[in-house]
């Protein structure tokens, strides 16, 4: 899957489970501060792109990961 | 939890026989889908699916859930009844009974609230339940162990609550008192009256007068219920 498809597929998930506008999923974007998500929705979203990618995401791993890039780099690290 | 006019996927721990028997039995008569969880069927009501689970191991109960999932796509509630006890003077109980019962009744209960809010988070809505008991404010002879675990899962739901109230999912307990199981059945009968006379109402209680209350919190009309604990004990445990 190219570096477009990837990002398309994991800001249908963050769309989804943060229920935020597409515009919004940008790399800069902090989930507390711009995404209005706190730990739940991060979880839960880590917990939706496990599922859409078919990874496994450790508990200490999701540990710093305040923005889009961040989480986006820890997934398609794992591709 | 679901809308009233709409079938509940209910999963029942410990429904192979006394309160989560009765609890399964009256969910299955609210119309719901009822699963028992437990590790051997027993007595678990007909009409109630069954997944065999181990409360002490952790992946025996995510499987457990897992399977109910494939069955049904979801889970609306979690009656978390399974409980144990291992009576002894404090000063004669080992380690072993100690944190035996405290792995299956608080850290099994954990394991199945954890599976279940994987769920229900994902749901937006879910309803918990957890059976503590009378024992968990009062406190009985014999039963460090057991009190200890019974009033941890009063703590634990709260902090659950609080954690996925934002998600509509309700967390509560029950703290039933003397109630007509095989539990109580081990008192004795001279125990059992001694006990019994202590009670306000004057009787023991029957698991249906628990299970009720259990259909109640996950129904609709309980929605804005959470971090409740509500005693059915015949006012034994007043006061607390």
């Amino acid at each position: 899957m190219s570096d477009d498809a990837t990002f398309e597929k994991f800001r249908a998930c963050a769309v989804e489970v943060l229920q935020v506008s597409p515009d919004a999923v940008v790399l800069e974007a902090s989930f507390s501060k711009d995404l209005d998500a706190d730990s739940l929705d991060l979880v839960e979203l880590v917990m939706a792109l496990e599922e859409a990618f078919d990874v496994t995401v450790e508990e200490n791993e999701i540990e710093g990961v305040e923005t889009v890039g961040q989480a986006y780099e820890l997934i398609s690290a794992k591709l | 939890m679901a809308e009233s006019d709409t079938q509940q996927i209910v999963v029942v721990t410990g429904a192979s026989r006394g309160i989560g028997a009765a609890c399964a039995s009256a969910f299955l008569a609210n119309g719901d889908v009822v699963v028992g969880l437990s590790r051997s069927r027993g007595t678990t009501p007909t009409g109630a699916e069954f997944v065999t689970c181990d409360l002490t191991d952790p992946a025996s109960v995510e499987d457990a859930f897992d399977e109910v999932t494939n069955r049904h796509g979801r889970i609306d509630v979690l009656v978390a009844n399974a409980g144990i006890t291992r009576d002894q003077l404090a000063i004669r109980m080992s380690d072993e009974d100690f944190s035996t019962v405290i792995d299956t009744n608080l850290l099994g209960t954990f394991r199945c609230a954890r599976s279940a809010l994987k769920r229900m988070i994902r749901q937006r809505s879910g309803s918990i339940i957890m059976v503590s008991s009378v024992g968990a404010f009062m406190g009985l002879p014999g039963q460090a162990n057991y009190s200890a675990s019974k009033a941890g899962l009063v703590g634990m739901a709260r902090a659950l609550a609080r954690e996925v109230g934002s998600r509509s999912i309700t967390v509560n307990v029950l703290a039933p008192g003397l109630i007509a199981t095989e539990m109580t059945e081990v008192l004795g009968q001279e125990r059992l009256e001694a006990m019994t006379t202590q009670v306000p109402l004057g009787r023991i209680g029957q698991a249906e007068e628990v299970a009720s209350a259990a259909v109640f919190l996950s129904s609709a009309g309980a929605r804005y219920i959470t971090g409740a604990v509500l005693s059915i004990d015949g006012g034994l445990g007043m006061g607390r």
